[in-house]
C-alpha cells in the first residue's frame, strides 16, 4: 500500500538522484512544475469529451462519436482544429492587452494547483503560513484577465460580458472566501495541508472527520459549492457568457488557439476551485473510512475531484440559467448572511466541544435551518409557486 | 540588495510611472495594478509573507476592478484628449524638490547602516493574536470603517431622485 | 546601498510619482492613482523599517502595513463613488470641473 501510496514522491527521488547535487533542488521544483501542467490540462482534454457525452446523454442524443473508440479521441480534433484557424485580432482591438488577456486567465489556475495537497506528502508548494490566502490571491488576478480580454476586443457585447463576470466574480468571492473562513477557524492555520490533517482524526467505525460530517460543515460545502459554480462561470451561474444572449461573452472577439485558451482557463479554474472544496469539506486526500486506506490517497483526491466535476457537468444538464438581477440578489441577500451566520455556528461548535453529541448537533443544526427559513421568505413570495396548464 | 529585489522594484516603479503618465485611462489603471503587485512581490520578499498575499487579494481582486468600473462609467475609455494639465510648471517642480530632499535625507542618514537583523518568524497565529489583543480597538474601528465606506459609496453614487434630477446622457 | 536605504528610495520615488500625478494631472482617476501611490510608499516605509528595524519581533510595523492596507480600500471605494457623482452632475471626470464654490 505504501510504495503505491507514495509512487509519485519516490519516482521524482529517482529522477532527480541522477542530476549533481547543485542541481536537485531546481530538477526537483521543474518536475513538480511539469507535472502540475501536464495532469490537469490532460484532465481538461477528458473533461471536455465526457462532458459533452454526459451532455448527450441527458438530453438524449449520442454526443460525439465519430473520432477515436466511442468519440473519445474528439479533443485531440478539436485542439488541432484550433490551432489551425486564423488567429483574428479586430482592427480596433488593443493589440497588446489582446494578446495577454487568455494568459492572464490560463496562469493563475495553474498557480493555484500548487498549493493542493493531491495526496499524502504530495503537494508541489507547501506553504505552512499562507497556503489559502496564497490561492485566493492567485484567483483573483483572473477577474484583471477577464477585463482586459473582455475591454481589448473592442466590442460592445464582450464589454458587456466582461462587466457581468466581473460583477459575479465579485460578489461569489465573499461567500468563496468566507465559507473557506469557517475552516479556517476551526483548523487554527491556512495551511491546506494542516486542514488535511485535522479531518484525518478518527471518528466512531473507523470515520475520518472530514468537515463535512458537522452541520456547518454541510451548509459550508453548499455554500462552497454554489459560489463555486459562480466563480467558475459554470451553468446555472454561466451568464458572462450566456451563448444565447451575448455571443459568447468577454472572449467573443477571440479565434483559433486564443479561443481553447479561455476554455482552457475555465476550465482549470473549476478545477483549481473544486480541488479546494475537496481540501476543505471533504477531507482532501483522505478516504472516508480507515479500512479503504489501502487505496491510494491520490486516487482518492482525484476521484473526489472527478466525482465534483461530473456534479457541475450533471448540473449544467438540469439547471436553466439565472438573471442577472436574481443573481445578484441571491448572492447578496441569501448567501452572504448565511455565509456570516454559518460562521457564527461554526464558533459555536468549536466552543462547545464538550457538550452532548445530539445536543450540540441540535442547536447548531436548527439554528442554521431557522436562518435558511428566514433568509428564504422573501424568494419564496417573489417567486411563487409555478402551475402549469397545458391544452389537453 | 539582491537580484530579485532589483527586479522587483524596476517592475515596481516602471508600472507606476506608466499609470501617472500614461493617457490612455484604462492602461493607466493596469499599471496600476502592476505597479501594486510588484509591491507585494516586494513584501514576500522582505519575509512578509502574510502582507504580500493581502496585498495582493485585496487590490488585484478588489480595488483593481473598483478603478476598472469607474473607468468605464465615466467614460474614461477613450484616450483624453487636449492638455493633461493646467499648472505642470509648479506641479512639477514641487514634486522634483520633495523628491530630493527625500532622496537627500536618506542618503544622508547614519542609522540605516545598522547591520540586517536575521529574518523574523511571522506566524499568521502572532498576527492573529496581536489583532485580537492588542489591537482589538483599531480592528473594530476599521471594520466600522469599512461598513460606512460601503454604505457611503452605495448612496454618493446611487442616482439621485426627486428635487435634483440629473441631466439626461446624451 | 543597504537593503533598508534601497527600500527607502524605491518608496521615495513612488511617493514622488504619486505626488506628481495628484498635482500635476487633471483627471480624477488620475489623481486617485496617485493617492493611491502614495498610500502604499508609505507602506513599503512601514514594512522595511518593520523588517529592518532592532525589534522585528513585535510586528508593529506589520500591523500598521495592514491597517493602512484596509483604510486604502476604503478610501478608493468613496473616492471613486465621487468621481461618479461629480461625472454625473458635469459630465466630465476633470478634477478642475467642479468649481462652482469659486469666488
Amino acid at each position: 500500500m505504501n510504495t503505491l501510496d507514495q509512487l509519485p514522491e519516490t519516482l521524482k527521488d529517482h529522477v532527480v538522484g541522477v542530476f549533481p547535487a547543485g542541481l536537485q533542488p531546481w530538477i526537483s521544483a521543474l518536475l513538480a512544475i511539469g507535472a502540475l501542467c501536464a495532469i490537469f490540462p490532460a484532465l481538461f482534454a477528458l473533461t471536455t469529451v465526457l462532458e459533452r457525452k454526459i451532455l448527450g446523454r441527458i438530453q438524449n442524443r449520442p454526443g460525439p462519436n465519430r473520432v477515436g473508440p466511442a468519440g473519445f479521441l474528439q479533443f485531440a480534433a478539436d485542439g488541432i482544429k484550433s490551432l489551425t484557424k486564423e488567429d483574428i485580432v479586430p482592427r480596433n482591438a488593443d493589440r497588446l492587452l489582446h494578446f495577454l488577456a487568455p494568459l492572464v486567465v490560463v496562469i493563475p489556475p495553474l498557480l493555484a494547483f500548487s498549493v493542493l495537497p493531491i495526496g499524502r506528502n504530495l503537494v508541489a508548494l507547501d506553504l505552512p503560513e499562507t497556503g489559502l490566502l496564497f490561492f485566493f490571491a492567485v484567483g483573483a488576478s483572473v477577474e484583471v484577465g477577464v477585463f482586459m480580454a473582455g475591454w481589448s476586443g473592442g466590442n460592445k457585447y464582450s464589454l458587456l460580458g466582461a462587466m457581468r463576470a466581473l460583477a459575479q466574480l465579485i460578489s461569489y468571492e465573499l461567500p468563496l472566501i468566507l465559507s473557506a473562513l469557517t475552516v479556517v477557524m476551526l483548523t487554527g492555520s491556512l495551511s491546506l495541508v494542516a486542514m488535511v490533517e485535522k479531518q484525518s482524526a478518527v471518528q466512531v467505525a473507523g470515520l475520518h472527520a472530514w468537515n463535512l460530517f458537522t452541520p456547518w460543515g454541510v451548509v459550508g460545502f453548499l455554500i462552497f459549492l454554489t459560489a463555486a459554480a459562480a466563480e467558475a462561470n459554470r451553468s446555472p451561474f454561466d451568464l458572462p457568457e450566456a451563448e444565447s444572449e451575448i455571443i459568447a461573452g468577454y472572449f467573443t472577439e477571440y479565434s483559433g488557439f486564443k479561443f481553447a485558451l479561455f476554455f482552457l482557463g475555465e476550465y482549470l479554474g473549476l478545477f483549481a476551485v473544486c480541488g479546494l472544496g475537496i481540501t476543505l469539506f471533504l477531507g482532501g486526500w483522505l478516504p472516508p473510512f480507515t479500512w479503504l486506506n489501502w487505496i491510494p490517497s491520490w486516487l482518492w483526491f482525484f476521484g473526489k475531484l472527478g466525482a465534483l466535476i461530473f456534479f457541475f457537468i450533471w448540473l449544467r444538464g438540469t439547471l436553466p440559467r439565472l438573471r442577472m438581477d436574481q443573481l445578484m440578489q441571491f448572492a447578496w441577500t441569501f448567501l452572504l448572511p448565511l455565509t456570516l451566520i454559518n460562521a457564527f455556528v461554526a464558533g459555536l461548535w468549536h466552543f462547545t466541544a464538550d457538550w452532548n453529541v445530539l445536543f450540540r448537533w441540535a442547536l447548531s443544526a436548527g439554528l442554521l435551518a431557522a436562518a435558511y427559513v428566514a433568509l428564504s421568505r422573501p424568494f419564496a413570495r417573489a417567486f411563487p409557486r409555478r402551475t402549469y396548464r397545458f391544452a389537453p | 540588495m539582491s537580484v530579485l529585489f532589483v527586479l522587483l522594484a524596476g517592475l515596481t516603479l516602471g508600472a507606476a510611472w506608466a499609470a501617472v503618465t500614461l493617457r490612455n485611462l484604462v492602461h493607466a489603471a493596469l499599471c496600476l495594478i502592476g505597479s501594486l503587485a510588484g509591491l507585494g512581490l516586494i513584501y514576500i520578499q522582505l519575509d512578509a509573507e502574510f502582507l504580500g498575499l493581502a496585498q495582493i487579494l485585496v487590490y488585484v481582486g478588489a480595488v483593481a476592478i473598483l478603478i476598472v468600473f469607474a473607468v468605464m462609467l465615466v467614460r474614461g475609455t477613450e484616450p483624453l484628449v487636449g492638455r493633461l494639465s493646467t499648472s505642470p510648471w509648479l506641479g512639477g517642480a514641487i514634486t522634483v524638490l520633495l523628491a530630493a530632499l527625500l532622496l537627500w535625507a536618506v542618503s544622508k542618514s547614519p542609522r540605516l547602516r545598522a547591520p540586517t537583523p536575521p529574518a523574523p518568524t511571522v506566524t499568521v497565529k502572532a498576527i492573529g493574536q496581536q489583532l485580537t489583543r492588542d489591537y482589538v480597538v483599531p480592528l473594530q474601528g476599521i471594520g466600522l470603517l469599512l461598513t460606512a465606506a460601503t454604505l457611503g459609496a452605495a448612496l454618493i453614487a446611487l442616482p439621485r431622485r426627486g428635487s435634483n434630477p440629473p441631466s439626461t446622457p446624451p | 546601498m543597504s537593503p533598508l536605504s534601497a527600500c527607502l528610495v524605491l518608496s521615495c520615488l513612488l511617493f514622488a510619482c504619486g505626488l506628481g500625478a495628484v498635482l500635476i494631472r487633471r483627471n480624477a482617476i488620475v489623481v486617485l492613482i496617485g493617492i493611491e501611490l502614495m498610500l502604499n510608499a508609505a507602506n513599503l516605509n512601514f514594512v522595511a523599517f518593520w523588517r529592518y528595524g532592532p525589534n522585528p519581533e513585535a510586528l508593529t510595523g506589520l500591523m500598521f502595513a495592514l491597517f493602512a492596507l484596509a483604510i486604502a480600500a476604503a478610501e478608493a471605494a468613496v473616492g471613486l463613488a465621487l468621481i461618479i457623482a461629480v461625472y454625473r452632475r458635469h459630465r466630465s471626470s476633470d478634477v478642475d470641473a467642479a468649481d462652482e464654490l469659486r469666488g
